[in-house]
């Protein structure tokens, strides 16, 4: 017994130093919080369009199409660095942008995107802040990947890199929609 | 005379504002109807973290978020939607993080178990010591006497 006097302590010890740095090792970044919709059909909506507020964007009418939901705001200023990607991202015609205009006003986000450039194809509107909630957004930019079925594929937090889109989210599209495919036709 | 007014005017108002808010609150809290959905309110908006600040609760929390989510829940809380029905609608758009309190699910057993283990451990370890060593004082008397001598 007095043999295991000091050798179980450092082996137990040891154990313990094993399972508090996987802890450290595998602990998630605390500004990427993984997205429980991920897997899960993307929120039903129906918002006014921003470029024509009598015109309503919904979810149904982005049915059967792979499409990149951005959620964005003239007041965030992540989204303003993400712009020129985004720009490059409709260029390469790959992918649809769906904006959500997240408590914005309405003046300030077309102004923006007259003189940056508009890179979507179509832009909800989210007045008061309660469909971002739907998306668990909590902060911009963020962009979910949504599949033509409707479904979260992929959730991209904070503004897209050139790296960030060639290493992240254009491999979870399929391998039909590469640049050469789109530009075809 | 009207100097005198005044003062009784000011006093009347600190007074009124003093009546007027019983409780301190750093955000001014969205107002329910009833006591019940009141304290239900506030029980469900300190349960939850505010994913922008991550160590505040909705409750305390002062960003523009916070007070978005306060209003959905005082808004599923008027539209008669138990605490449980806004837990869930709360865990499947932002996950478990924004629980404070985490649930007992498969994922999380081990953190629920593992004191309960650890402290077990430590009970039979410390009941064999016990035993070990009363039975070195029963069967040992000459020990025992030297430590009397």
């Amino acid at each position: 017994m007095s043999r295991y006097r000091f050798t179980v302590p450092l082996v137990l010890f040891a154990l313990l130093v094993v399972v508090l740095a996987i802890g450290i090792e595998q602990s998630p970044d605390k500004d990427l919080i993984p997205s429980p919709l991920i897997g899960k059909p993307a929120p039903a909506f129906s918002l006014p369009s921003l470029t024509d507020p009598g015109r309503r964007v919904s979810s149904t009418q982005l049915r059967g199409h792979w499409y990149l939901f951005n959620v964005w705001g003239t007041w965030c200023g992540s989204c303003r660095l993400e712009h020129s990607m985004l720009l490059r991202i409709k260029d390469t015609g790959i992918i649809p942008l769906v904006g959500l205009d997240w408590k914005d006003d309405r003046g300030d986000a077309l102004s923006f995107l007259k003189e940056q450039g508009d890179p979507y194809a179509t832009i909800a509107v989210d007045q008061d802040g309660s469909e971002a909630i739907m998306w668990g957004v909590y902060g911009a930019p963020e962009t979910f990947l949504v599949n033509p079925q409707g479904i979260v594929v992929y959730k991209f937090i904070g503004p897209i890199t050139e790296q960030a889109w060639e290493d992240q989210i254009l491999p979870h599209l399929p391998v039909g929609q590469t640049p050469a495919a789109a530009s075809s036709s | 005379m009207a100097a005198r007014l005044y003062l009784i005017v000011v006093a009347a108002l600190l007074g009124s504002l003093l009546l007027a808010s019983p409780n301190a609150y750093a955000i001014a809290p969205e107002q329910m109807p009833t006591p019940q959905l009141e304290a239900r309110y506030l029980a469900l908006i300190h349960g939850f973290r505010c994913m922008q600040c991550q160590d505040e609760s909705l409750a305390d929390s002062p960003v523009d978020l916070a007070a978005d989510m306060r209003r959905q829940i005082r808004d599923m809380l008027l539209a008669g939607q138990t605490d449980r029905q806004i837990r869930d609608f709360m865990v499947s758009r932002y996950g478990y993080f924004i629980l404070f309190k985490p649930p007992f699910v498969w994922k999380t057993a081990w953190l629920w178990l593992t004191p309960g283990v650890l402290l077990l451990i430590g009970v039979i370890a410390a009941l064999r010591v016990i035993r070990q060593r009363s039975a070195l004082v029963a069967t040992d008397p000459d020990d025992n006497d030297l430590t009397d001598a």
